[in-house]
């Protein structure tokens, strides 16, 4: 591919309406005369890419090459389509036929039975599961009927390693815009209009938190992209710097633009080696087209971007954190004030955003406040991706508007509770979140809405659980994560969430003292109010959240020592009804432990000192004759 | 100037004050802290906030948030209360978290009564801990010589990290470890004696609990007083005298030196030295390498070499510069090798049968004494190092009050000296007591004012052009192994041309060593502590090395000329890259 410098904004409009051409098929009204008659996509995100997409694409070229098709039909990599519960995913174009856990194998059908024959490979049709018809185009699906995309816009359009097709997608036109149009304060002030608030956890709003570091002066100012994901089950930043990358370096030289910083830092984990490969070479096309460098576009401005590898540290993520680690000192955050804006990386003032919130802003500039003030709600603007996970039917990644309720997300989108059982609580904003309760399915979520009912948006991921999970154990699991990643810096966080942590384990082996609940409520509070970073200051939420709406099985747990999802092994016992018992002896001979006893065709018995609560009796029991206490 | 409401009462603060400082202007209102260490007389920040001990209620903007005083700033028209009821029951939590984590054996610590931690449990009056549970362990690290690091009570207050790479720049100690496991260490957990720690002690000196102390090797001292078959001398450091009375109520820099001989004559010393007196020896030996390396203008500027913690910092960092130091050894060798040798003879004993104990204001004396080319034919010429704070305990142990002692004179050969030694327990005496000699021998004549005050006080690095008669000879004094880095950068990039240097690895010197008595970032204490010094050489007859009539002895006697060759075999030494 040859990427020839665009010189200036009329230049890159000029380009623009050049490669239009590349969409064609893919997108409504482009307008240019496609050179393919055919786009094959197949999802290159992470997840598709474990289940063996690259061997997909492979296959169907070759398939079609076998055909003699080259010139007619091209097969791209993109980034993800969200619906990764039904991944591999690959999409048909301009056909719009949509097709669902694609294996290598299912190449050949593809190109003989569509491509050539120009009939659907029926089996490999989405198939609604309820009525069991099958649907062909994407927009049907229900999966995708509430979602609105704003930040994941071309994740699953375009194919991410090559900026041309962004450039097709109106990339780089808000740069243009912002560097032709505007001063650094309208920016500013555009953001402020549009509403904008940070994606990635506190929902600061953007336009602000860069007029903040406008407002201090200095020789040298940096901004930095938070993409230091680490939510359990997230994984919307992944999915975007995948799938959309130059989106980001465009708002990335936008924000530089606004408050008069011309380097760049992506601070990204190591574990995102895709995310990493798609951004180095958006980043090194950037430079070659002059979107990254020096006198974008003739304005005089300069502004570069360099990737810094973090090493997967959770609390990495708080800003002060993550700018140490980037000074090459330990991840630990400082206390604020100051605040980045004021003296940030190397003391200078810093702009840090997280990846989605970067996304969004190209989109903004280019369709206006209005447009994006029409979406969402009055103080949560625009839409929010989440990551659904959990006891759910749909696994994957949702853009949908502020505002949409959470049934509306676990049910429409998500279609439903897992194997048809009952919701129980679902847990927002990862281990700094809390659960939500049926009472609260129809909270339209905004920012404000998901604080008031004691949990937060976070950074979207979003864990669905039903009855047989036990709450007492939700929140040991996020105690757990959190006790991991505490960088030990202050004590609450360090100690603090270490004796929690123990409390909960007693309480779920069965071992708690009455008093137990008043010292963890307490221990709570103060690592909340004491803990030096947003991390500590959020870590007992779980904790918090669960004992005020599931009380009643913490109790349940310390007076009785029963766990009624029948999680916690220590408060289990199993029993074997000597009524049902017909003594085949099946129980016995596949205990682990030896421990059940009893003579052919007489009940048998389980030694409960001995018991591990395998469970393995209970499965092999034909009888129904084992119980659980 | 920011106003804020402290407690209901008005305070009017400088801007950038932090609540804490802010709160000092009341009466009657403290905040405790743990973590907070006030280090800005040595231009090192330590904001780190890490304990949350000092947390008070803040009220800004309607906004309500528990903040902490130590590192937070103060703003216009906050409002601020540090003793609700609230605050203090998230302060006690906060401790019973930290006691919690902490083995609880005050009564063998070596900290005991001298612990932050433990000071607050007993402010709080803790006498029960709510939370309790697993406690980190940790091997305790001994590797050293000098320098005890017991992991299982670090705190994680950072000071000794602050201490070691913002004051020192060592690099040695560092955050390690997460979460619960997180502690202070060397990179992958090494023993210190695998690293690059100078062991200047400055950690120890700030650390709050028992995490970091001094290995003492006092148990030896005693056994070695009680064995018949040795004769045991001791030496005593110049700084030592002017802090020791600390730990006996005295002020701080009340001279103690003729009780502190009686003491330790009374614990059962066979000869009670000065270090001084080889302090005099020592200008002697550099003074004439000085004039030497001037007169030829080869190898300049040279540096001193009495610190054992700045000579381990240059082998360590600054290998390309290893030859230009003196080659003297340290007074403490010097003592040393003397002893062994001309006094072991005068008194007819074999070196293996006398024990020399130094008593210094320092850790890194004891990793110096253990040197192996400190140890001709294997017989150590240091035996023993015990620290100021480590023989205030010996005379605790054997019921002696030195206050109340008698005063008595140090012994000879051994014991005389001139205020020209005892400067140098403060930065900038080295150079001054070898530029009084110098000027005499360089000149001829003699030198009327022996105060060189432009090289005395507290500053880290400090410079002058002192007048040779005629020959202008530039001096820089550097004390910090922070403002040392700086220092011997320029001299790398030939940024500057001095003739002489005098680094000492404490900021202050020696009357702020790794062993002194604790002054808990206090300097007014190391003002008074310099005052005694300056006064000690005041007060004496004899105020130029060159002139301490036992000095002169030894060379007619046993040494020969400064630089001849037995001095060269007894009392200099050579550098290794490290």
């Amino acid at each position: 591919m040859k990427f020839e410098k665009i010189n200036s904004y009329p230049q890159l409009l000029e380009r623009y309406k050049a490669l239009q051409y590349l969409l064609g098929l893919r997108v409504d009204n482009a307008g240019e005369k496609p050179t393919f008659e055919r786009d094959i996509l197949v999802c290159g995100g992470t997840g598709c890419v474990s289940s063996d997409s690259a061997k997909i694409v492979e296959n169907l070229q070759s398939e079609i090459k076998a055909r003699g098709l080259e010139q007619k039909v091209q097969v791209l990599k993109t980034g993800c389509f969200g619906f990764c519960e039904k991944g591999p995913i690959v999409l048909v174009q301009p056909d719009n036929v949509f097709y669902v856990q694609v294996t290598p194998n299912d190449a050949k059908d593809i190109v003989e039975q569509h491509i050539v024959g120009g009939s659907r490979v029926e089996r490999l049709l989405y198939e609604e599961p309820l009525l069991k018809r099958k649907i062909e185009r994407s927009k049907d699906i229900p999966f995708y009927k509430k979602q609105i995309r704003i930040a994941l816009r071309n994740c699953g359009v375009i194919n991410p390693e090559n900026i041309h097709e962004y450039i097709a997608t109106q990339g780089f036109q808000a740069l243009g815009k912002c560097l032709s149009e505007m001063t650094g304060p309208q920016v500013i002030d555009f953001m402020k209009k549009s509403g904008l608030r940070g994606r990635g956890g506190g929902g600061f709003p953007t336009g602000i938190k860069w007029e903040a570091a406008r407002k201090f002066e200095s020789p040298e100012k940096f901004i930095i992209c938070n993409a230091d994901e680490g939510d359990p089950g997230a994984f919307m930043d992944r999915s975007i710097l995948e799938g959309d990358p130059c989106s980001v370096l465009e708002a990335m030289a936008i924000a530089g633009y606004a408050i008069g910083a011309s380097q760049g830092y992506i601070y990204i984990r190591a574990e995102y080696p895709l995310a990493i490969h798609r951004l180095q070479i958006a980043i090194e096309q950037a430079r070659k087209i002059g979107m990254l460098g020096k006198n974008i576009m003739d304005s005089g401005f300069n502004f570069d971007i360099e990737l810094k590898f973090g090493a997967g540290a959770f609390v990495c993520g708080e800003e002060t954190a993550l700018i140490h680690s980037i000074e090459g000192n330990r991840g630990e955050p400082t206390t604020k004030p100051p605040f980045p804006a004021e003296s940030g990386l190397w003391k200078v003032p810093t702009c840090v955003n997280n990846v989605e919130t970067f996304a969004n802003v190209p989109a903004i500039i280019n369709k206006g406040v209005e447009w994006f003030n029409s979406i969402g709600t009055e103080k949560s603007k625009g839409t929010k991706v989440f990551a659904l996970a959990g006891k759910i039917n749909n696994v994957g990644l949702v853009e949908v508007p502020m505002g949409t309720t959470l049934r509306e997300i676990i049910y429409d989108i998500g279609g439903g509770i897992r194997g048809g059982k009952d919701f129980k609580a679902v847990q927002t904003g990862g281990p700094s979140g809390g659960c939500i309760t049926k009472e609260n399915l129809d909270t339209p979520i905004t920012y404000e809405n998901l604080t008031a009912i004691g949990s937060m948006m976070g950074s979207g991921g979003m864990i669905v659980m039903d009855e047989a999970n036990c709450m007492v154990n939700i929140a040991k699991f996020y105690l757990e994560f959190t006790l991991d990643e505490s960088c030990g810096k202050c004590t609450p966080c360090r100690i603090g969430n270490k004796r929690l942590h123990e409390m909960l384990t007693q309480i779920t082996d069965g071992k708690a003292e009455e008093d137990t609940m008043e010292k963890l409520a307490a221990l709570a509070d103060t690592i909340k109010k004491t803990s030096l970073c947003g991390l500590g200051q959020t870590s007992p939420n779980p904790v918090l959240s669960t004992m005020k709406f599931f009380k009643n099985e913490y109790i349940e747990h310390i007076r009785d020592h029963k766990c009624s999802a029948g999680v916690c092994k220590n408060l289990m016992q199993y029993f074997i009804l000597s009524d049902k018992c017909i003594g085949c002896t099946a129980c016995a001979r596949n205990c682990p432990q030896n421990c059940i006893s009893g003579k052919v065709k007489q009940p048998h018995v389980i030694d409960q000192s001995k018991c591990i609560k395998c469970g393995l009796c209970y499965q092999k029991c034909k009888f129904s004759a084992i119980e659980i206490r | 100037m920011a106003r804020v409401i402290i407690n209901d009462t008005p305070v009017e603060v400088f801007k950038d004050a932090t609540i804490l400082e802010a709160a000092k202007e009341l009466d009657g209102v403290y905040i405790p802290t743990l973590c907070h260490m006030n280090l800005e007389s040595f231009n090192v920040e330590h904001r780190v906030g890490s304990c949350r001990i000092c947390m008070v209620d803040v009220e800004m903007q309607g906004r309500k948030k528990m903040m902490p005083a130590c590192c937070t700033p103060v703003q216009d028209g906050m409002i601020i209360k540090t003793n609700t009821a609230e605050v203090i029951q998230a302060r006690r939590i906060v401790l019973e978290l930290l006691l919690s984590d902490h083995p609880f054996d005050c009564l063998n610590c070596a900290k005991n009564l001298n612990c932050e931690l433990q000071a607050l449990a007993q402010q709080f009056g803790i006498d029960y801990l709510s939370y309790k549970g697993a406690m980190s362990q940790y091997p305790v690290d001994v590797s050293s010589k000098a320098i005890k690091r017991d992991l299982s009570k670090c705190i994680m207050c950072r000071r000794c990290e602050t201490a070691c790479n913002d004051i020192q720049t060592v690099g040695t100690l560092s955050g390690y470890g997460r979460g619960f496991n997180a502690v202070v260490a060397p990179a992958e957990m090494k023993p210190l004696s695998n690293t690059n720690c100078v062991m200047c002690g400055q950690c120890v000196n700030v650390c709050p609990t028992a995490a970091l102390t001094g290995i003492s090797y006092t148990k030896k001292v005693w056994a070695a007083l009680s064995d018949p078959s040795k004769k045991v001398v001791v030496q005593v450091a110049p700084a030592v005298r002017v802090a020791i009375g600390e730990e006996f109520g005295e002020q701080p820099g009340t001279d103690m030196t003729g009780k502190l001989v009686s003491g330790l004559k009374q614990i059962g010393f066979d000869a009670v030295f000065d270090t001084n007196f080889s302090a005099d020896l020592t200008i002697m030996e550099e003074a004439h390498e000085f004039l030497e390396r001037l007169k030829n203008n080869d190898n300049l500027p040279i540096l001193t070499s009495c610190c054992p913690g700045w000579v381990n910092f240059l082998e360590f960092q600054f290998p390309d510069l290893i030859n230009i130091p003196s080659s003297c050894k340290s007074p403490q060798q010097m003592f040393g090798a003397i002893a062994k040798t001309y006094y072991a003879e005068k008194i007819g004993i074999k070196p293996e049968n006398l024990i020399v104990v130094s008593v210094m204001p320092c850790q890194a004396k004891k990793y110096e004494a253990g040197r192996p080319e400190f140890a001709p034919n294997g017989v150590q010429d240091v035996d023993y190092v015990v620290t100021t704070r480590e023989l205030a305990t010996m005379f605790r142990e054997a019921g002696v009050d030195i206050t109340k002692m008698r005063d008595d004179n140090f012994d000879n050969p051994l014991g005389e000296s001139t205020g020209a030694a005892v400067i140098f327990g403060v930065t900038g005496g080295v150079l001054e007591a070898a530029l009084r000699t110098a000027y005499e021998w360089a000149t001829g004549k003699e030198l009327k004012n022996v105060d060189f005050t432009v090289v005395r006080g507290l500053e880290g690095i400090k410079e002058a052009t002192i007048d040779l008669d005629g020959k202008k000879v530039n001096v820089a004094v550097s004390s910090g192994l922070g403002n040392t880095r700086k220092l011997l950068e320029k001299i790398q990039k030939g940024e500057c041309h001095y003739h002489m240097i005098e680094i000492m690895a404490c900021p202050g010197g020696c009357i702020n060593g790794g062993g002194q008595p604790f002054i808990h970032a206090d300097t007014d204490i190391l003002q008074q502590r310099m005052k005694g010094i300056y006064c000690i050489d005041k007060d004496k007859e004899t105020r130029k090395s060159h002139e301490n009539p036992y000095i002169q002895k030894l060379y007619r006697e046993f040494l020969g000329q400064p630089g001849g060759e037995k001095s060269h075999k007894l009392l200099h030494t050579e550098y290794y890259r490290k």
